[in-house]
């Protein structure tokens, strides 16, 4: 990565002034502190713990040999809560980001058109934005809570017969209990991009459809939804990340459990290193499904440097 | 006199929809709103009125007694709960000192790096970026094994700058792709004009691109913050004690084995969302204006 053969864009064809050395000085000042941390931080621990998936290497022991591809071998095909775990991830992730891109759509529609008290609307819509996931999912934990709860308080309450429904236990419940958290915490991110994109649109398009009579809803599909496209890329590769690593929320809610029935990669990965002592194994799955996000992140994320390096600055 | 009223009946028209539109937007914003009322509601009740059957819904009196519990205050009710024998001030100390340290040095780092992606071309410079991009993508759990153990070696665990140090390679990368993007939105020809008038380009930045970025970095600078402020995974494994003991991990303090303090939990809850919640209803329009002009267009 030494930017060794740089040149200047624009400067460097009219510049008699600036000497390319002192250019290349200030590339390696604005770009070396960043190096340095992203090296030292992310970098060199993921080398170690590349290094440790091929060791039978565990907290509670102080040696640790070398072993190989074993935990590798011991995942891909001798262990099915893993491939039902990574199943359920993409499942869930899958689930989560295109209801949230639609919820996020139309609410950031309604919000684009508002005339008066949008910065309250607009406040009030961030607040989960605001809270720590780890609180959303004490909060749900909470709201779903058989005994004790809001929700079925809420359907006594309604109904007048008390309903002890057990959210966080039941097969499909508890998953839908997840993906409800999870949606309630992610959706104000889709509206504030996709109503950025709404407000940054141009409006003659819009003028000189109504000038043709255009109908709301073709207006929408043909003008707004194809301009909206980077926006509504980036929040999707944005959420898809934040989703593939879900973790927090899950994890106070249901840890995975009960029985493995919500069980995302994640809070599996905890389970194996810190509650069942196969810290290397853990680093071995993590490794493999961080290959995995690399590949997806680095398939939406060449498109969108492509398209906006390639694009220019209009 | 026809296309007149007509004309007038469609304006009419137009009106009952757009109010039918409000009507829903506020339905849908007050419903998602919920949740996070409830936490509020729930901070300043009496404990009495909290887990009873039937659910009381309004409460009758309202309470700052959860609050002065978690203080270390006395209330009538006493210390009840699990709130009196938290460290809240030091919990409070920490992760202030860490999200605002965490925030300043990573936009500093960011926007350096940001400029330099928005204005130099270099070999490698797609795939540096992708790199740093690919870090983002790395889930705090997966971090924490290795940090957990390389950590306890250099004596970072436990300690302040071991979690600014790593708050600040978690938020440098989503910061240098705003500011990227956010440079890439000021014309380039303002840099070459200053530099033409004599400046260094260390000067064209310094002077030109990085005042009129600003704004920018000020949308930056809250995602930067609430990932910080927020976040739980890379916290709970790194401060094992209240010395460094930010507020995510600990609001386990408040879940018993058997019964959990949830009054409690609410009360630091809140103290935890109001400077988020000050700082984004501060900056929500800026942060509007920052995305709209560029930084997430493709």
């Amino acid at each position: 990565m030494t930017p060794t053969a740089m040149t200047q864009k624009s400067v460097a064809t009219e510049s008699g002034h600036s000497s390319s050395r002192s250019e290349k000085r200030l590339l390696w000042v604005l770009l070396l502190p960043a190096v340095l941390f992203m090296l030292f931080v992310i970098g060199i621990p993921m080398v170690y713990s590349f290094y440790l998936s091929f060791t039978d290497f565990s907290l509670s022991s102080t040696t640790h040999k070398f072993i190989g591809l074993q935990n590798y071998i011991q995942l891909l095909t001798q262990d099915p809560l893993f491939w039902a775990s990574f199943g359920r991830t993409v499942l869930f992730m899958t689930l989560a980001v295109n209801i949230e891109f639609l919820l996020g759509l139309g609410i950031a529609q309604l919000m684009a058109k508002v005339i008066r008290g949008q910065g309250l609307l607009r406040t009030l819509m961030m607040m989960p934005m605001m809270f720590a996931p780890i609180l959303v999912g004490f909060q749900f934990k909470w709201f779903f809570n058989a005994q004790i709860g809001l929700v079925n308080n809420a359907l006594f309450t309604i109904t007048g017969e008390p309903h002890i429904i057990a959210w966080l236990v039941d097969r499909p419940l508890g998953f839908i209990a997840i993906l409800i958290a999870e949606i309630w915490m992610g959706t104000p991110f889709m509206v504030i991009i996709l109503e950025a994109g709404i407000l940054s649109l141009p409006t003659e398009p819009f003028e000189a459809a109504e000038v043709d009579g255009a109908s709301g809803w073709s207006k929408f599909k043909m003008l707004t939804l194809p301009m909206l496209m980077p926006f509504i890329y980036t929040a999707m590769a944005i959420r898809s990340l934040d989703l593939a690593r879900a973790y927090d929320v899950v994890q106070i809610m249901t840890g995975g459990g009960p029985a493995n029935r919500t069980e995302l990669i994640w809070t599996y990965v905890n389970r194996l290193a810190f509650g069942q002592h196969q810290f290397a194994l853990a680093t071995a799955m993590s490794y493999i499904t961080v290959l995995l996000s690399f590949v997806f992140t680095w398939y939406l994320f060449r498109n969108l440097v492509k398209s906006r390096w390639a694009g220019g600055k209009d | 006199m026809a296309a007149f009223s007509s004309e007038r009946r469609s304006r009419r028209r137009t009106r009952t929809s757009d109010r039918l539109r409000n009507a829903l937007l506020w339905a849908i914003v007050i419903v998602w709103f919920l949740p996070a009322l409830w936490i509020i509601l729930t901070s300043v009740r009496l404990r009495t009125e909290i887990d009873t059957h039937p659910p009381i819904w309004i409460p009758r009196t309202l309470t700052l007694d959860s609050y002065k519990i978690l203080f270390g205050m006395p209330t009538p009710e006493g210390a009840f709960g699990l709130g009196g024998s938290i460290p809240v001030a030091q919990y409070a100390r920490n992760s202030i000192v860490v999200a605002l340290v965490s925030t300043a040095i990573a936009i500093v780092v960011g926007t350096l790096a940001g400029y330099a992606f928005s204005r130099f071309n270099f070999r490698g410079k797609q795939s540096l970026f992708l790199l740093f991009m690919l870090g983002r993508a790395i889930p705090g759990i997966a971090l924490s094994l290795p940090l957990f153990v390389l950590f306890a070696r250099v004596k970072l665990s436990d300690t302040l700058p071991g979690l600014i140090l790593v708050y600040v390679a978690l938020t440098i990368p989503f910061t240098a792709w705003l500011m990227d993007g956010f440079f890439r939105a000021i014309p380039e020809e303002l840099d070459d004009a200053a530099r033409i008038d004599g400046c260094s380009h260390w000067g064209a930045f310094w002077r030109v691109a990085l005042p009129l970025a600003l704004p920018g970095a000020a949308a930056s600078a809250i995602f930067a913050f609430l990932t910080c402020w927020n976040e739980f995974a890379l916290a709970s494994t790194i401060t094992r004690t209240p010395k460094s003991r930010t507020f995510p991990p600990a609001l386990f303090e408040f879940t018993g084995q058997f019964v959990s303090d949830w009054r409690g939990m609410t009360a630091m809850a809140v103290l935890m969302l109001i400077p988020a919640v000050v700082f984004v209803a501060v900056i929500q329009r800026q942060l509007m204006e920052g995305l709209t002009t560029g930084a997430t267009k493709g």
